[in-house]
């Protein structure tokens, strides 16, 4: 009896962060599932063998900067506002450089793994391409809307610690799709 | 001494410092990556036919982790305080699961009528049963899987004498992205055929 009600208790405590991750992902899977992207899909076969690749790394990249710079904020190693403080400099430089780097990367590996398997692809510059477009925005939204998200919640008392994981989930959902869509787009026009 | 420590601290903040450390790790997760990407590719017929099984895509590539990073939070916590028994009788252990499959079943379930929603206004339609069948079975799958490799990952910090929250959650998390879009391919190929 005493189990059951504290099983209630951990799923009424995480619920709602759940929940907040389930829009995100729906909002996501809405645009995936559009005309407009499967068409893209199909126009440049090897975007989804690197689809996976594209959703999943961001939060690995995001989710860092967010931790690095909610501890610097903890230890006083920088301030909760955009300057050109060398250490902030430097984290948004290495996310641009990280973010980026393996956007270009999966671009290659998807086209190499085709090749290897002999299978239609579309051509490398299309989809490195496609990807250092919807990379570059995406770091770009990324970037600024993380530092200032949690700036604001520091400057407001909340740990970011606890705000991080789900700020980079939401944004990343919602940003990460969008982006990829416009970047097909303009891809169709250009190629 | 004080400015010794404000160099050592700002080596950690170099570019090179956190590029080095963290491209290898992007890197080699694009890779595994590849691996759900591949299942994807492979069944691009059954996926560019019915659009709706998208929807369901980012999701399932998010929630395992989700899942699984906060069953391993929770053990590595008990594990920090010393609490943690690896013993079926521990009813904290099977409190936790159970906490787990509940949440599971509550999005996988919303997720499924999310989705058919989604199909009637902007994919193209498939039937509720279908995507609530696809979307429970595979959603309870793999928060099966994410109990798993989060027990498996605290049991090995824990004998290894590892601090989990830097080795082993995010290895669960990963794992469970990368399993999340193969185990909905299995369980759609089943249904739909």
């Amino acid at each position: 009896m005493e189990g059951r009600q504290s099983a209630w208790r951990i799923y009424r405590e995480s619920l709602p962060i759940l929940v907040v991750s389930l829009a995100g992902g729906i909002f996501a899977g809405s645009v995936l599932g559009s005309e407009g992207m499967s068409e893209g899909f199909e126009r440049f076969p090897g975007m989804l063998l690197l689809l996976p690749a594209f959703l999943a790394t961001r939060g690995n990249v995001y989710g860092a900067l967010g931790a690095r710079i909610s501890s610097g904020l903890h230890q006083g190693m920088i301030d909760p506002e955009f300057s050109w403080d060398r250490r902030l400099v430097n984290a948004v430089a290495a996310s641009f450089i990280n973010g980026i780097g393996v956007s270009v990367f999966i671009a290659v590996l998807s086209w190499g793994i085709l090749q290897v398997l002999g299978r239609e692809s579309a051509r490398l510059i299309e989809l490195i391409s496609i990807m250092v477009v919807s990379g570059v925005l995406t770091s770009t939204t990324l970037i600024f809307g993380l530092l200032t998200l949690v700036f604001a919640s520091y400057e407001y008392g909340l740990d970011p610690d606890n705000l991080i994981g789900p700020i980079v989930t939401t944004l990343g959902d919602f940003f990460g799709v969008v982006f990829l869509f416009i970047a097909l787009t303009v891809a169709e026009v250009i190629f | 001494m004080a400015a010794a420590d404000a160099d050592d601290a700002l080596d950690t903040w170099t570019i090179s410092h956190i590029v080095g450390t963290m491209f290898p790790i992007l890197i080699g997760l694009s890779v595994l990556e590849m691996g759900s990407g591949y299942v994807l590719e492979k069944l691009q017929a059954t996926y560019l036919g019915n659009p709706t099984l998208l929807v369901l895509v980012p999701v399932m590539i998010g929630m395992g982790g989700n899942l699984g990073a906060i069953l391993s939070s929770r053990l590595s916590t008990r594990l920090h305080l010393g609490v943690l028994e690896f013993d079926v009788r521990d009813e904290v252990l099977w409190t936790n699961m159970l906490a787990i499959l509940g949440l599971a079943a509550t999005v996988f379930s919303a997720l499924g009528v999310a989705a058919w929603v989604v199909g009637q206004l902007i994919a193209e339609p498939m039937a509720l049963s279908e995507l609530l069948l696809i979307s429970i079975s595979s959603g309870m799958s793999l928060a099966v899987i994410a109990i798993g490799l989060s027990l498996a990952a605290t049991y090995v910090s824990y004998t290894r004498g590892l601090d989990p929250d830097d080795t082993t959650i995010p290895v669960v998390t990963n794992l469970c992205d990368i399993l999340g879009v193969v185990v909905l391919s299995g369980v759609a190929i089943v249904v739909l055929n």
